[in-house]
């Protein structure tokens, strides 16, 4: 080995907790460019090879009941590739062993082939044959939770006909990637159930011969979704069409979707930080080391080294840097990127998502840091290469400080003399402070932003789950039914109290806006299920009236006043002319609202309902869910205790995972900023500290001098990293706001604070582990050596 | 006559530091011969590392020219004169500029991984009397033995000319008379020109030829009849 590579490791090996504090930063960005990058390659390629594999379609719509008579020209729609009819429904199941009940989606399976649109693939069995009245192949999810075998049976109440079903087979399907109930919050793979079950016997059990319910489109390269969704509902028009939508609308790959756009988003914010923190502590140091080794690097020149050889030999030293931040990287994103696997295969369906890491994202993101740590070393290096040997001889003349305003102040206010050099030296750097101020910021910034996203989700929830809807559960019907059913369920055991509402399918136009969604009525003064505002005040849908959420009304341009056209899609499909009685700020959802009795009134019709909110007593759930099983038209039920319990469960993980990951990530950046920069103080300020010692000065004194500053920094980086942190919350209240949510804005003094103790205690804790350097610090030597 | 191995024809070198122009050398001719070892002698500030420097191709002139033998250097751009420097030049400095994180081997080793015809650097502080210190980190070692490393570093490339400034400048008198000894070790055994700066006017007598500076001009250049080894020397 060369002797100047020899030079090149002991270097390394002296400045290795240096190095490591860096490369622990530089580890941050590789680690989560390779987890959200990969995650992102990886979600989104298994996604279109399986849309593509399995034809998932592109177009969906609802009918009630059209006759399958109309499917030629359905097919002849301009644009459309291949059609699906289908026959879906819903069944609330009755599982032994499971005292609640759970909620089934029935679809039929064609009889004549298999289907070509949305086909499942096959997980274990087989498909049911298509003669069979009690074969039925479900999804494999439902399947494994709830320990279903090939030939277990369950119990379906199929359109208020109790029927026997044995599972023949278990499948996964494109169409159920992220796999929720109508009106479900979160996935629930026990109590929800995909039942693919043969077409004549799911026609006979719906009275849907001849008919069907529910089509998938598959449309031609060229086609313009719009058109054909035109199309489509121009001719599903008379058979109760309840409004056609693309994929966007598909509840599965829109939320599949979010999340792939959430981890691309990630992987270009997220990482760049940590690269240019890391980029600024490497310029920071190897600009040190080179200054410390002037003399060294004249004497290489005079030796006859070239500046290139020099030049490389500087880029080198910060190359370790990086290959140490790239190997703890690598490793740390590998590790995570399992767990986010993990965590994907519990919220999302894949039949064989490869959450492999594609090697060219360990390449890229390991170049990314290599240049980042180049770039950040390459002044330094070529500072190295040009200095004259000559000049770099000879001792570098000391750095000329000029009286300021500052130093006039300075003496004014009487201070000592350490707290002049601390104050000195920080307005003497001004680029260095700064740049030593935004990195300790970023830390700052960090948690703030970790600690916001959870207040803005316990806020959400607390809004959406216990003050909007206090019931113990929402029992939901395959059609409106009268009011007075309402007697019934009253008369079911254990419910204390039922309040009606309904949801009516709808398009709400405004001119050429339009949007389709479902319009909920309920009575004024309803105690369970309420309009609640971000502001935490109750709205209530004034008679003759529509309380819109503003989310919608500015989608669809409407303000109070405003007539707003409403096309109700079920019932009578009438269309009415409704004015704009009042807006409410929600976080989720476009809301329309209105009075339940105005609408009756509007609909000529005898009170109708859709929903019966209830609360229960909980000595009586047994019972209850015995009886529930048997009422006829009853599509599903919505245990809310469940769902917010295991909303909360699922955030409660979050917070605590989330929390702990930026307080890590804001400790190494403080660690690295702070330890780097009272180092370098250190060295810079051996001989003045060692002069203050031989005066006389205490350790104690000399120690405030090198804690002082770093501590000032970390202090005047607070209010940096506050607005920083702010500003990122305010960002990722930007983009996380999408036409279904948003987040609301909400920063609690208490995050600050905590964001501040953090940095602040692992700012102090680097200082005082340099700190202990000067003990050891040998006054004569340093004295002695020449600089 | 000898053969003439540096010559300089008029040579200036002006340092403009914004407000005044200093003149470190002020129009210097002058002749180095073949196996000689000439003092450079002056009070500090007198120009004499400025033309030390110069005559290593460390620096550049402000005007005037310089050959080391037919090469004339002040035709040479950067990439010229660090190959000049590698080929032919050793030099020593006061401060031993030695690379602290390498022994005393590696050192020498800095300079024998580029030369084009080195000696083991085990052999050339063997020359410097330090064959026993070979793995020792210059924090290991004093002063006196820190510059005769810094001496085995230069000669180890068999330079044709070895340039010394103020080797013996941080040392006290017999470590520095050890050093003064190896040196002229080195010159009569290879016949290495040798160019010793230094401000010790006693230091003056074991040369062959004593060149005088003054203000950045040669003010007398003499040839000592008589030599006298540097262990006769005292200061
Ligand atoms: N890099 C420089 N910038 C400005 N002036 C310099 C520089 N190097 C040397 N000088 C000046 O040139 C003159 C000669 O310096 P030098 O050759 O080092 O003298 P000596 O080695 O004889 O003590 C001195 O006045 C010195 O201040
Ligand atoms: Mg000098």
């Amino acid at each position: 080995m060369q002797a100047l590579d020899k030079k090149l490791f002991r270097d390394f090996r002296r400045l290795w907790v240096q190095a490591v504090a860096i490369a622990l930063v530089l580890s941050c960005g590789v680690a989560l460019l390779l987890t959200s990058f990969g995650m992102y390659q990886a979600l989104d390629d298994t996604r279109a090879a399986y849309y593509e594999r399995n034809r998932f379609g592109d177009v969906w719509l609802d009918t009630r009941r059209a006759p399958e008579t109309l499917l030629p020209e359905l097919r002849a729609i301009d644009g459309v590739y291949a059609i699906e009819p289908r026959v879906v429904g819903a069944a609330i199941l009755d599982i032994e062993g499971r005292s609640e009940s759970a909620v089934g989606q029935i679809l039929s399976w064609p009889e004549d082939d298999d289907p070509l649109l949305n086909v499942p693939l096959l997980r274990s069995g087989g498909y049911p044959a298509p003669t069979s009245t009690r074969d039925v192949m479900v999804n494999e999810p439902f399947a494994e939770a709830n320990g279903f075998e090939i030939g277990s049976v369950f119990h379906a109440n199929l359109n208020g006909q109790r029927r026997e079903l044995r599972i023949v087979g278990t499948a996964l399907s494109p169409e159920y990637i992220y796999t929720i109930s109508p009106g479900g919050m979160m996935p629930d793979n026990e109590g929800f159930g995909i039942i693919w079950m043969p077409e004549r016997a799911v026609a006979a059990a719906f009275d849907m011969e001849g008919a069907f319910n529910n089509l998938s489109v598959r449309i031609t390269q060229d086609a313009s979704e719009d058109e054909v969704i035109d199309a489509l509902d121009r001719l599903a028009e008379p058979y109760g069409g309840l409004g056609a939508y693309g994929r966007a609308q598909q509840i599965s790959d829109s939320f599949v979707t979010s999340e792939i756009a959430q981890l691309r988003g990630m992987a270009m914010v997220v990482p760049p930080i940590f690269f240019a923190i890391a980029a600024f502590l490497v310029s920071m140091v190897m600009g040190r080391i080179v200054a410390l080794e002037r003399s060294e690097i004249g004497l290489l020149k005079a030796i006859g080294y070239s500046d290139l050889e020099i030049c490389l030999h500087y880029l080198l030293l910060a190359g370790f840097i990086a290959v140490v931040g790239i190997a703890i990287g690598w490793g740390a994103g590998t590790w995570l990127a399992r767990g986010m696997a993990v965590q994907y295969a519990e919220f999302f369906d894949f039949p064989y998502l490869l959450f492999r890491v594609p090697g060219w994202v360990y390449a890229i993101s390991g170049l990314a840091a290599l240049v980042t740590t180049m770039l950040g070393a390459a002044r330094a290096a070529l500072a190295a290469a040009r200095l004259a040997p000559a000049i770099a001889m000879q001792p570098p003349a000391p750095p000329r400080f000029k009286r300021s305003m500052i130093d006039v102040a300075m003496a004014r206010l009487r201070l000592s003399q350490p707290t002049v050099m601390i104050l000195r030296s920080f307005f003497r750097w001004p680029g260095r402070s700064a740049m030593t101020c935004l990195g300790l910021g970023f830390a700052v910034a960090s948690v703030v932003a970790a600690s916001f996203v959870n207040d803005a989700l316990e806020n959400i929830v607390d809004v959406a789950f216990y003050q909007s809807n206090r019931q113990d559960a929402m029992l939901l019907f395959t059609e409106n039914v009268p009011e007075t059913t309402i007697a019934e369920v009253r008369r079911l055991p254990g419910v204390l109290q039922a309040e009606p509402q309904q949801y009516l399918p709808a398009i709400l136009r405004n001119g050429p806006l339009e949007k389709s969604l479902a319009v909920e009525a309920r009575r004024p003064g309803t105690d369970l299920s309420r309009v609640i505002g971000a502001d935490g005040e109750v709205s209530t849908a004034e008679p003759g009236g529509m309380l819109l959420s503003e989310r919608l009304a500015s989608q669809l341009d409407l303000g109070i006043g405003d007539m707003v056209e409403v096309e109700f899609l079920s019932g009578r499909r009438e269309t009415h002319e409704m004015v704009v009685t009042g807006l409410v700020e929600q976080y989720f959802g476009l809301g329309a609202y209105a009075d339940l009795d105005y609408l009756n009134q509007v609909f000529r019709q005898s009170p109708q309902m859709s929903v019966v909110n209830v609360t229960l007593d909980d000595n009586e759930l047994e019972a209850l869910h015995a009886r529930l099983k048997d009422i006829p038209r009853l599509s599903g039920l919505i245990m809310m205790n469940d769902t917010r319990r295991s909303f909360q469960d699922t955030i409660r993980e979050n917070v605590v995972v989330m929390n702990t990951v930026y307080i890590v990530i804001a400790v190494l950046i403080t660690v690295g900023v702070a330890y780097n920069g009272a180092r370098i103080q250190l060295s810079e300020r051996a001989r003045e500290l060692a002069s203050l010692r031989i005066l006389g000065f205490s350790r104690g004194e000399v120690s405030y001098v090198l804690v002082g500053e770093t501590m000032l920094l970390a202090l005047v980086a607070q209010p940096i990293g506050w607005l920083l942190g702010a500003g990122i919350a305010q960002a990722m209240v930007g983009a996380f706001s999408s036409d279904i949510y948003s987040m609301p804005l909400i920063l609690k003094p208490d995050i600050f604070s905590r964001a501040s103790l953090v940095v602040l205690a692992a700012a102090l804790a680097s200082a005082l582990i340099v700190r202990r350097r000067l003990d050891n610090l040998n006054l004569v030597s340093v004295m002695k050596t020449r600089e | 006559m000898a053969e003439v191995i540096f010559r300089t024809e008029d040579i200036t070198k002006v340092y403009d530091t914004g407000e005044v122009k200093v003149y470190a050398l002020a129009g210097v001719s002058l002749e180095l011969y073949a196996g000689e070892l000439a003092v450079l002698l002056g009070p500090s500030g007198s120009g004499k590392s400025t033309l030390l420097n110069i005559l290593g191709g460390l620096d550049h002139v402000t005007d005037g020219r310089v050959w080391f033998r037919d090469l004339e250097l002040t035709d040479l751009n950067d990439r010229g004169l660090t190959r000049f420097r590698r080929d032919h030049v050793g030099f020593v400095f006061q401060f031993y500029n030695l690379v602290p994180s390498l022994t005393a081997r590696e050192n020498v080793q800095l300079v024998t991984d580029v030369a084009p015809d080195p000696m083991p650097a085990a052999e050339a502080l063997e020359l410097v009397g330090l064959g026993h210190r070979l793995d020792h980190f210059p924090s290991e070692m004093s002063g006196g033995e820190q510059q005769r490393v810094a001496i085995a570093r230069a000669i180890a490339k068999r330079p044709e000319v070895l340039l010394c400034d103020e080797p013996t400048g941080a040392l006290d008198s017999k470590t520095g008379v050890q050093v003064l000894e190896v040196l002229k070790t080195i010159n009569d055994q290879f016949g290495t020109t040798t160019a010793v700066i230094t401000h010790n006017a006693a230091i003056q007598q074991m040369a062959h030829r004593v060149i005088q500076f003054q203000d950045g001009k040669i003010n007398e250049v003499h040839v000592n009849e008589t030599r006298i080894a540097p262990h006769e020397i005292v200061w």
